[in-house]
Parts: structure tokens; sequence; C-alpha cells
């Protein structure tokens, strides 16, 4: 199939970006979006120019490197899949495609349709996680955990921590990924200790890094690969209320 | 063999790990391991190059012992290493289930699943320390399958014929790895980690015989700076994109290993790769890499091929009489869930017969409509649901109605830096943790083993060792200037310096695609003595042209994929041929090593433990490599022909 694909180019995190038009043809529908970007490169290499800057690892859906914004949707118009697993089988021939990188206050363009996403690591470093330093384990089976709590922290941990959630919200908040780990870890008897202190430094650091507030509009559910519901969102809320109050 | 590709020197020796009855041996070590004094530990630098589960667990936990950790990845977060996508699981020795297992068991599966090519004191103490990790896990609040009573859930998995292995949905890689990271990002914030991401190590610093340092380049500013501390800990991961297609990250890569070996770190049993049974078959030339589908798959997929040749119905046609399953006919005890290398030889066979399926008969079919029959769509849905989904988004097909294809893929790579019971390279201060290091799984890997031994190798071994060096230390302090550091550092200099100026015509990742398949033709499932020569000659032919030829736009002081992946792939093209000429040496086929010469009547792999009862651990040469032999010795489990059948 033949495309016409508009891209940002943008040399480095100074420099003003724009959009740049590019054709491209006999592009395989069995193709992954990012195979059919790898062709282009492999075309303005040999012509010369710079390559299309993205991020990308694994190409499974499971590494959380790609982002990229298409045609306004982050990872594009597929349900429940990463850019990496989209492929142009879901696209026609003739189709023109906008190619853009997230677009948040807190993750800065570094080149082209790469961010930087490192405001992530450190709402992790501000409490995602459980003190449990190695060797001071009790056996596995010395707290049994229900089944239903067990499938619900598992769900909320399947996020990738792509960022896709802070692309689609209007405000460029990170709640959901926020409220993804808050919820994993409050579900498991093991993050009852460090809950209030958790979410407390979360919240702190989120806000920090300029992330935006939650105004309900859900488009970060509606974008998420991984399919992290609202609810994650909710229960950030409670646990920070609660949190909020005890420690006031 | 003709020696012509490689010359032999003395042979090498483990000498760290202690005599005695081998379930002693690892508590013997870490008493006769010298310690460090706690107040002590904060006057030592540890550098830890990876972030998958092998570096970050060992970097946190260094943190956490209060040594002062410097910890390397070229992702763009630390929670993006590729262990992250592994799916099916992790062994440990817990007999939750009272099935038999126990720690000798999961010992004696793993040095038979190696094919007798692995060392037994390391698998013992791998055995050993399993137990933990689920613990620790669990601590650390990793989501593990559990059943209705709240306890963990275990399922049987590739080889094993008792069910040891641990899963989280079909996502256990990440689960654990996020475990490992949440521990890393926690002795961040504390100030015992400073972590550097987007940054790539592209040289090893040696003073004095003693690794002291990295050089490394930010990958954003192109900034090339030196880490200097008092050891060095290479948690790189596996080295099986030097076939260009395979289940790796396409950011995966030897540079590290191989920068360190080429500065004298041995590099072992190269030619060991895994070539996983059940991956999603190439669709065209764009393929950029391979998807594999967990082989946990194959605990309920039958697997099959139409009995006619170039049989091209709708697989649903095809009655039950006309099918061939073979695995279960070939081998009636473990039927579909034979070792790995056994299930890819065995597609193989049978596509080369004319009997595979799908777009060049590359494929066999893995068919859940038996299981879907007995268990119920929604039971299937419940264990394998989201690897349902992904087969169908790359495929546009769906596996509930249609029998998925699947195709073998390079997956793993057993071989990597020779390493000692303490993890300890041939270079004092030089550490090799996870699938960096080549010694646990001997010439083949079974199924839910590589996070086994990453967190085991990170959380558990290695901080437990490494004391033992650190133990002469703080060593002598060492600035920028020193002569060693500067050379170090404008070899760096000078190899980018080379690739921004040649003046080519051919991109990157031409070279590398053509390299890959020079790899999968000759040093692939399938090996012989005609077609590893005439791969040498290729890849050296490759080299030549790749350093004439190859072309990398734009500078170096800005953010360079093109200028990253050409000194990657200048690597594989040098690894490639060792792979090669190990594979060559080695006459015998053992594992996920075959050799076509070297093959009983019913084309089982044949081992010739006379000739081949070593590990070979190669030195570099700037003219012909060198082979150092550690022999190996099984006084536990005695060598015989594995037979599944």
């Amino acid at each position: 199939m033949k495309l016409s694909l508009r891209i940002w180019r943008q040399s480095d995190a100074q420099a003003e970006g724009k959009m740049v038009s590019y054709e491209i043809d006999e592009v395989s529908e069995d193709a992954s979006f990012l195979e059919m970007l790898d062709v282009l490169n492999e075309r303005l290499i040999g012509e010369g120019e710079d390559p299309v800057a993205f991020d990308h690892d694994c190409r499974e859906g499971i590494c959380g490197a790609c982002s990229l914004v298409i045609d306004g949707q982050p990872h594009g118009p597929q349900a429940a899949t990463t850019t990496c697993q989209l492929h142009m089988r879901k696209f026609k021939d003739g189709d023109s495609i906008d190619i853009e990188p997230w677009r948040a206050g807190a993750f800065p363009v570094i080149k082209d349709l790469v961010v930087d996403r490192s405001a992530f690591d450190r709402i992790i470093q501000a409490g995602g996680y459980i003190s449990a330093p190695t060797g001071t384990a009790p056996d596995a089976h010395a707290v049994p955990i229900p089944k239903q709590d067990a499938d619900a922290a598992f769900s909320a941990a399947a996020c990738i921590g792509c960022g896709a959630c802070v692309a689609a919200c209007p405000n460029g908040s990170g709640m959901l990924f926020m409220g993804a780990k808050v919820t994993h870890l409050s579900l498991m008897p093991q993050g009852q200790p460090e809950r209030a202190t958790r979410v407390l430094g979360m919240v702190a650091a989120h806000d920090e890094a300029g992330f935006g507030g939650c105004t309900n509009t859900g488009e970060c559910a509606a974008a998420c690969p991984k399919e992290i519901g609202l609810d994650v969102i909710g229960k950030l809320n409670r646990d920070f209320r609660k949190a909020a109050i005890r420690a006031a | 063999m003709s020696t012509d590709f490689y010359r032999e020197g003395e042979p090498v020796a483990d000498a760290k790990a202690p005599a005695g009855p081998i379930s002693e041996r690892w508590e013997k070590r870490r008493f006769s391991g010298r310690l460090v004094n706690p107040a002590n530990r904060r006057k030592l630098r540890v550098i830890v190059v990876g972030t998958g589960l092998a570096g970050a667990s060992a970097a946190a936990t260094l943190g956490e012992l209060g040594y002062r950790v410097a910890n390397y990845c070229f992702q763009d977060s630390s929670r993006r290493a590729h262990s992250i996508a592994a799916q099916g699981g992790i062994n440990a020795a817990k007999n939750y289930r009272n099935d038999g297992d126990s720690v000798h068991r999961l010992f004696y599966d793993t040095v038979k699943g190696g094919d007798f090519r692995s060392r037994e004191s390391n698998v013992h103490r791998l055995a050993e320390v399993s137990t933990e990790i689920i613990d620790q896990c669990v601590a650390q609040g990793v989501p593990f399958a559990r059943e209705y009573g709240g306890l963990l859930d275990n399922r049987s998995f590739g080889g094993a014929q008792v069910s040891r292995t641990f899963y989280a949905r079909g996502q256990t890689g990440q689960q654990l790895l996020l475990g490992a990271y949440q521990a890393l990002q926690r002795q961040v914030a504390a100030g015992t980690v400073d972590l550097h991401t987007r940054h790539e190590m592209l040289e090893l610093v040696i003073v004095e015989g003693k690794a002291r340092g990295i050089v490394v380049r930010d990958l954003v500013t192109g900034e090339i700076s030196t880490e200097l501390a008092d050891a060095v800990v290479l948690a790189t991961g596996g080295y099986g994109n030097v076939y260009f297609l395979s289940t790796n990250a396409m950011g995966c890569n030897v540079t590290a290993g191989w920068r360190a070996h080429r500065k004298g770190a041995y590099f072992a049993n190269p030619c060991y790769t895994q070539i996983h049974p059940t991956c999603i078959p190439q669709s065209g030339e764009h393929q950029s890499k391979l998807t594999l589908m967990s082989e946990s798959l194959r605990n309920d997929g039958r697997v099959w091929v139409p009995k006619q040749k170039g049989d091209d119905r709708h697989p649903a046609d095809i009655p039950e009489d006309e099918r061939d399953y073979y695995l279960e006919r070939r081998y009636p005890a473990f039927g579909n869930l034979v070792p790995r290398d056994i299930a890819s030889r065995a597609a193989k066979v049978v596509c080369d017969e004319g009997h595979g399926v799908g777009p060049g008969g590359l494929g066999v079919y893995l068919d859940f409509a038996a299981a879907i029959e007995r268990l119920g769509k929604k039971a299937v849905e419940a264990k394998y649901g989201n690897l349902f989904d992904m087969y169908e988004r790359i495929t546009g097909e769906n596996p509930y109605e249609r029998p998925m294809r699947i195709y073998p893929a390079v997956h793993y790579t057993m071989g990597g830096l020779w390493v000692d019971y303490d993890l300890s390279s041939n270079i004092p201060g030089l550490f090799v943790a996870g699938e960096a290091n080549f010694s646990d799984h001997g010439a083949n890997r079974l199924g839910a083993s590589a996070l086994m031994q990453g967190l085991s190798d990170g959380y558990f071994v290695l901080p437990n060792t490494i004391s033992d060096y650190l133990a002469d230390g703080p060593f002598d302090a060492l600035d920028e200037t020193h002569e060693d550091v500067v050379a170090a550092r404008k070899a760096v200099d000078d190899r980018i310096g080379f690739f921004l100026n040649n003046d080519g015509d051919r991109t990157v990742d031409s070279f590398h695609r053509e390299l890959g398949k020079i790899m999968w033709e000759y040093c692939g499932m399938e090996r012989t003595d005609e077609g590893l020569r005439k791969a040498i000659g290729l890849i050296r032919g490759l080299k030549d042209e790749f350093y004439r030829r190859v072309k990398v736009t734009g500078k170096n002081e800005q953010l360079n994929q093109e200028l990253e992946k050409a000194g990657r792939v200048a690597d594989f093209l040098e690894l490639g041929e060792l792979m090669c000429i190990d594979a060559l040496h080695r006459t015998e086929s053992c594992g996920g090593h075959f050799r076509a010469e070297s093959q009983t009547e019913d084309g089982e792999a044949k081992r010739d433990d006379e000739h081949f009862s070593y590990v070979a651990a190669w030195e570099f040469g700037e003219d012909a490599p060198v082979l150092h032999k550690e022999a190996l010795e099984f006084e536990y489990v005695k060598p015989t022909q594995r037979s599944y059948k």
C-alpha cells in the first residue's frame, strides 16, 4: 500500500519542531507500524537524511518504550494495542497518517518522536515499592492472598509505564499510571505498612514533575494499551484522602 | 578438526567451588568467602551494567548492603530491560504440589536438560537458591497467580514432570522485573545507587590487571565519560540478536561483553544458542524481530502438521487421521512438552520434509481445539488470553478458531562470558551475571530457568561472592588522567569518529540482516563442517565490506540511533565468527548445538563425552582465538543419552 506520512521532526530538545511530509510506497499490510518506519528510515539514510528517531525496544507490547501519537491517538487506532503491535492491515492504501510524539509538559521532547519520561521513575522512587530488602522474606506461603485480590492486583500491575495515559489526557495527568501502582500494592497484604506514606510521596512527586490533575475525562483509560481502568484513580484518591487526613 | 581457525592454550579451571558434598558447597563458600565490614562498604564503588533481572536485583541488593553503586542501562528507563518480555514463569523447588520435587530433582533436571555441559556445583546452587527467590518476590508484592485458597499456583513447564513453575499470567518476566525495578528505585531514592539511563557502555577499563571502570556514552548528548570503581558487574543479557531476527528486543546487544572479551575476558561456549520452538513465523522481508508465544502454550496445545505434503486445506478441514502429531508420536512420554531444542529440531525436520504450513512452508500448527473442548473456552482464555490476543494482533488470525502457526526462532544464548563459581570472570574485578555469563544452562536451557538464574545471580549469589573480592579494596585511587583510562576513552572516540567519517553507502541494518541470514543458515538449528567453514568466510568478507561501506548519518553530539547500531553490529560481526569457530570445533551434537555429522540413528543429538566434556572458553586473539578448556566432571548426575521418549 501507498501512504502519505506527516511526521514531527525536531532535531533536539531546544530546536523548534515541525511536521514534515513523506510519501512511502509498497508497504506490506503484514508489517508492523514500526517496521513501516524502519523502511522509511532505510530510505532516508540512503538519501543522506537524518532518519526519524523513535523509542522502541521489545516490539512485542510489553517494554513500554514505543510511544507514538498516530492520527491524534496515543498508540494509534487499535484498542488495547501498543504502537509496536499495531499492524499496517489496520490502514488502507492511500491513507494519510500523522505521527507525533507524546505531548505533555512532564515529557519534554528529546528528538523527533523521542520524549523524556524519567518523571515516571521519580514517581516510583517516591514510594512505588514495598520495602523488602533481599533476604528478609518469610516463606512465600506464609500469607495467603485471596485469589480475587491477587488477580485485581495483577491487572493493575500490568501497566507498562509507556505514558500513553499522560499523552491522552487534556491535563497531562499521570494519575492513571500512579493509580495503577498504588492499587497494585494496596491490594496486597505486604503493601499495607507503607500504604499511607507511599501514596503521599507519589502524589507529591507527580505534582512536582509537572503532571496535571485529573478531571475525570477518561481519555487515559481509553488510550491505555493494557486496559487499566479508571477505577484505579478512584482507589488512588481514596487512599490519598485517607492518608492526608491521618497526616494532618 | 583442523586448527586453521584457532590455537589451543592452557586449560582453565574453576578454583572457587569448595570440595565436598554438593549440597554443602554453597554454604561452605559463603563461609569461606571474606566479608566486608558494613562501615567499609560505603568506601567501595561497584559498577553494574544492565538493569534486567540480574542487573537490577544485583544493583538493588548491593545498594541495600551499603556499597556505592553506579548502575547503567541504554533504555530510557531501567524498567524496560528485556527480562520484561519473559512470559512463562520461574522455576523453584518448593515442592508445594507434593509431586516429588526437591532441590536435587531441579538440579538433576537442569543438568540433564543442559545435556551435561554445565557445571554441577553452579547448577546445584541455582536449585538451592530458587526457593528463596520466590519468597523474596512475594515479599516485594509480585502478583503471582494464586489458587482460590489464596496459595500460589504452579504449573508444569517445558520438559518438567513436576509442577514447579510459578507464574503471573503470561507476564511473569514483567512482574519479576518490576519487583526488582521497584527495589532498585528505592535504592536510588535512598542514595545508594546512581542510576544512569540512556547510557551505553562502550569500553572496559583495566588497570594493572584489574577491572576498574567503564567508558560510557550518553545516548542523548553523545558525551563520552568514564566511571571508575573497585569492581565491575556486567549483567548485559544475551547475544541472540547476532541472528538479526530473534525474539530479543531490538536493542539487545553483545557490546559490553564483547568489549570485555577483547580486553581478555574469556567467552565460553558461544555456539550454544537456544532456538525456541513456539514463535510466530516470519511474514516478509520487512520483518524486524520475531515474537515468542510462551511455551506454556504447549501444556494445552497440540503440535501437528498435515500428513500430506503441501496440504493447503484450511486446518479445520483436515481430518484427524490425516494429521501428524509428530511430537506425541516420536516422544510418547513427554509428548508436546519435550525440551525446546528437541521440539525445535522436530519442527525443522517436518518442514524440511515438506509438511510445513503457512508462507514458505515454514510453520507447524499449535492447536487448542482439544483444550477448548476439554476445559472450555473461558478456562483457556483465563490461562492464555493475552497470548492469544497478541497472536491475533500480529497475524490477523483468531487462534480460538484456527490453530496458531508457529516456527522456531532464536531466543536465548546459553554461552557468555566465562565465570567461576563466584561469578568472577578471568579478569579480577570483572563479574558477570544473568544471561551474559555462561554458567548454569549447559548446552540447552530449560523453560522458566532464565528468570530463576537472573534473580539467583543478582539477589543471592553475586552480593555474597563479590565481597570476597572487595575485601581487598578499596583499590588504589584512580583518576581520569591515568594512561589506561585515557587509552580506553580514546579507543571509544576513535571508533565513533571512524563510523561518522566513513564515506559509505550501505545502512547498518543491511549488514545486520545479511549477518543474521548467514548465522541462521549455517549456525542455526543444524550445523555442518562444510556450512560453518563457508559461514566463516562469508562473515569475514562481510566484515571487510562493513568497514568499507557502512554509512552512519548525523553526528556524535546528539541522539543518534544509527551510531548506536553501528557499534553493536561491528561487535556482532566478530562474535558471529567466533560462534562459527566454536561450532566448528565442537564436532559433537549437544543440546541446542546440533551437528548433522553427530546424530543417533533416529536423528537425535549425539554427544561425544570422551572428547567434548568441557567448556570451551575462548580468549581473544588478533589473528586467531585461543581455546582454553575447562573439564567438566559429573559426580552426581551421570551423563546418559538424553531420552524423552
